[in-house]
């Protein structure tokens, strides 16, 4: 972690950072003894688990939510720039191997109340309905114990609630409402997007986005800085910090911001009692009847591993072995171009723009799954980066390659990569400056992966071509969303959680985050994890009231 | 033969928009502190500095016409507080030992292929050897546990191009429009310029030989 943070909590003595406040105030908290056993506690408070201290709130329970990372003011602390903007991200020690070892660090995780939605590219995209069926549908993974239906209507109501600015029809899948605010205007990239799905035959659409295009509540219409990679400064961006938090904090729920929970109590008739947690360099306790990992794919199941037990020497949740397993990520490749024109696509959200087509259209395809791609607008040091990792290039070549800046353009997929039990989180032998063992992350692209992929690149290429764009190149290595981990099953042998993401083994103990995901999909994953924590708030509330909690 | 390489954007410097709209007080202390940064070795050792000046050199030759981008100085910074990206790809340690262990590497190479230390070697002959250890073909012991190959992909082009494209210098050069908050743009079409964004008055060149004509 950077030394530049005030690296004290903010959520402390009865209040909490009011995030829309530019003097730095504070809105009121509850607090909670620790002795006190809330009825949940949830660990991370991103798009899982900000959403769902909002709802569990909302719904009457007693909730307190830890992040390990701080509680920014984004109106106070964010910079426009890409390497003091560092402090958002999980960048304690990991490790990672396996022959596609993942990047991690900024590419997919955040570490900050808010989780990595402050950062995320505020892209909102539904599932393709089969996708939620896709070994019994489409052949390969493995279903999901949801409904379609049950998670388009909660996709309608999480879009709501983040008032998604995006087109009047979405021309891919079956009918959804009109989005709760207009598109944003299409920027220069943006428009070479559309342009080159039109010489392909490919319909295109304005992405929905989660940043405002019209004043929201304290909320003002993003200005189009694109630095929304590195956290919003206006506050346009409809993140859990900025929607899920205030709304858990005027519920009643209690955030305590740089806490770290390192493990999870278990009693001796098998239920959690509690979460160990490390904060202001003190480990303490707190009790819960109920505990919700919402920490994403890597420091969920690192969560459950470090609380074996002699009861549960495999760790929590864990008798089917599945615990860090199935590990996915998106494939990120991006085809690149120059144009004569000056696009400058630093300017508005980087992905204005996208085609679905591949997610939807089965035939001619040689592999398992989709992808869309997007537009793009990387900021210097992410464009350097490109130039080096997929070119090699440097020296005066380097140089005068990056003098190009303002007239490049580029698309970017975002793919599906399928399941398999031997890309996985484990322990490692070495700690971190908490002393608990580390994530060792393994990762390997299997042949469908490797398909799925060489098409992409094949249609983003052309794609470009097709605007006229010259100097074309392809970057073949990147990835970027994480899922998988603790997958939601039918069954005890065959899955981590349920339905409901409760865990078949500890029936207080749930999982609510992109771990659960059977498979990824090739969208985005950020809606669909908060669609999942409405509908777990739904269903923890209809199980209360029948008794079954 | 000296050569030079001429930015498209001649007229332009981010920093002029310093005090205006585009920039909110959380940048200009981050920019304030980047451009203060203290241009001697606090994490590295007086000489792992000089093989990692001239290294830097090679992978980013610096522009005439501006004063140059302390690299070795932001990246001795970013490793002394470690504000790095946190993990580590096996079999490469985490980034301080790589680096450490990498620049010790290349000199021991150095010395074992011309008799010299690194950073007095000619520039040519300091690419041959960078060249060699993209290319996988320097194999001392000294590299181990990683290999050339690995350090030069992993750490030499991913953490010096990211020093000199943190630097509002390198913004000017390549007409980024750079910080923008809260003011941010407004002019978003094909070939649409905001006031506040950079002329490109030239494209893109290099002069052979400037001062010949």
């Amino acid at each position: 972690m950077p030394v530049d943070f005030d690296s004290r909590p903010r959520a402390v003595a009865g209040r909490a950072p009011d995030v829309f406040d530019p003097k730095g105030g504070f809105v009121p908290m509850r607090s909670y003894d620790e002795d006190e056993a809330v009825d949940f506690v949830i660990v991370g408070t991103g798009a899982g688990g900000g959403t769902l201290a909002a709802r569990l709130a909302e719904l009457g329970f007693s909730v307190v939510a830890f992040d390990a990372g701080p509680f920014f003011r984004p109106l106070l602390d964010f910079a426009s720039d890409e390497t003091a903007q560092n402090s958002l991200y999980w960048t304690d020690k990991r490790v990672c191997d396996g022959e596609n070892p993942i990047k991690m660090g900024g590419n997919n995780s955040g570490k900050a109340v808010g989780g990595s939605t402050v950062h995320f590219a505020m892209v909102s995209l539904r599932f393709r309905p089969e996708w939620f069926k896709s070994r019994s549908a489409l052949g390969y993974g493995a279903d999901w114990p949801l409904d379609w239906r049950e998670m388009w209507h909660y996709y309608t109501v999480a879009e709501r609630a983040l008032a998604i600015a995006g087109p009047v029809h979405y021309p891919w899948g079956p009918k959804r409402p009109r989005y709760p605010y207009r598109a944003h205007e299409i920027n220069a990239a943006g428009r070479l997007l559309a342009q080159g799905c039109e010489a392909l035959g490919y319909r295109w659409a304005e992405t929905p986005l989660a940043t405002v295009s019209a004043p929201r509540g304290k909320s003002p219409p993003c200005v189009y800085r694109g630095f929304c990679r590195f956290g919003c400064s206006t506050n346009a961006k409809q993140s859990a910090l900025t929607v899920w938090i205030p709304r858990a904090l005027k519920a009643g729920a209690e955030i305590r911001d740089l806490a770290m929970v390192g493990r999870i109590e278990v009693d001796d008739q098998g239920l959690a009692r509690g979460v160990h947690y490390v904060r202001e360099g003190k480990w303490r306790f707190q009790r819960a009847r109920h505990v919700v990992i919402s920490a994403y794919a890597i420091e969920t199941p690192r969560l459950l591993l470090n609380s074996a037990t002699d009861r549960f020497p495999q760790g929590l949740a864990n008798s089917s072995g599945l615990v860090g397993r199935n590990l996915m990520t998106q494939s990120n490749q991006a085809a690149w171009g120059r144009m004569e024109d000056q696009v400058r696509w630093y300017k508005g959200p980087p992905s204005l723009t996208i085609t679905e087509h591949w997610n939807y259209e089965d035939r001619g395809k040689d592999f398992f799954g989709g992808y869309c791609w997007m537009g793009q607008g990387p900021m210097p040091i992410e464009w350097v980066s490109v130039q080096t990792g997929a070119r090699g290039l440097w020296g005066e070549r380097l140089r005068t390659e990056m003098m190009d800046y303002n007239h490049q353009i580029g698309v970017k997929m975002v793919g599906e990569m399928l399941p398999d039990e031997a890309n996985r989180v484990t322990l490692d032998s070495d700690t971190d400056q908490y002393g608990l063992p580390i994530p060792r992350i393994t990762y390997r692209w299997g042949d469908n992966d490797k398909r799925l992929i060489k098409h992409a690149l094949d249609q983003m290429m052309m794609s470009l071509d097709s605007v006229g764009a010259t100097k074309l190149f392809r970057q073949e290595d990147d990835t970027n969303h994480l899922a998988g981990t603790a997958r939601m099953g039918f069954t005890p042998e065959t899955s981590v959680v349920d339905a409901d993401c409760r865990s078949w083994d500890i029936p207080n103990l749930w999982i609510c985050d992109g771990s659960v995901f059977p498979t990824t999909g090739g969208v985005n994953p950020a809606l669909t994890i908060q669609a999942i924590a409405l509908r777990t708030a739904d269903r923890i509330k209809a199980l209360a009231i029948r008794g079954e909690l | 033969m000296h050569r030079a390489l001429i930015s498209p954007y001649t007229n332009y410097d981010v920093l002029e928009k310093r005090d205006s709209l585009s920039w909110n007080d959380a940048t200009r202390r981050a920019i304030a502190k980047r451009l203060s940064i203290p241009r001697v070795p606090r994490f590295f050792s007086e000489r792992q500095w000089q093989t990692l000046d001239a290294v830097c050199r090679r992978i980013l030759p610096q522009a005439d016409d501006r004063p140059p981008i302390p690299i070795a100085a932001l990246l001795d910074a970013t490793l002394l507080i470690d504000d790095t990206q946190g993990f580590r790809t096996d079999p490469l340690p985490y980034d301080q030992d790589a680096w450490r262990l990498g620049l010790k590497a290349l000199d021991i190479e150095a010395q074992a292929i011309y008799g010299a230390a690194f950073h007095v070697l000619p520039p040519s002959t300091q690419d041959g050897l960078l060249s060699r250890a993209q290319g996988g073909d320097l194999h001392h012991p000294a590299w181990q546990p990683m290999t050339a190959q690995l350090f030069f992909e992993k750490r030499i082009l991913v953490d010096i191009p990211a020093m000199y494209y943190s630097h509002p210098t390198s913004w000017s050069e390549i007409g980024f429009g750079g910080p923008a908050s809260p003011r941010g743009y407004v002019r978003m079409e094909l070939n649409r310029r905001d006031p506040w964004e950079a002329i490109e008055t030239s494209a893109p060149r290099i002069q052979e030989d400037p001062y010949a004509r």
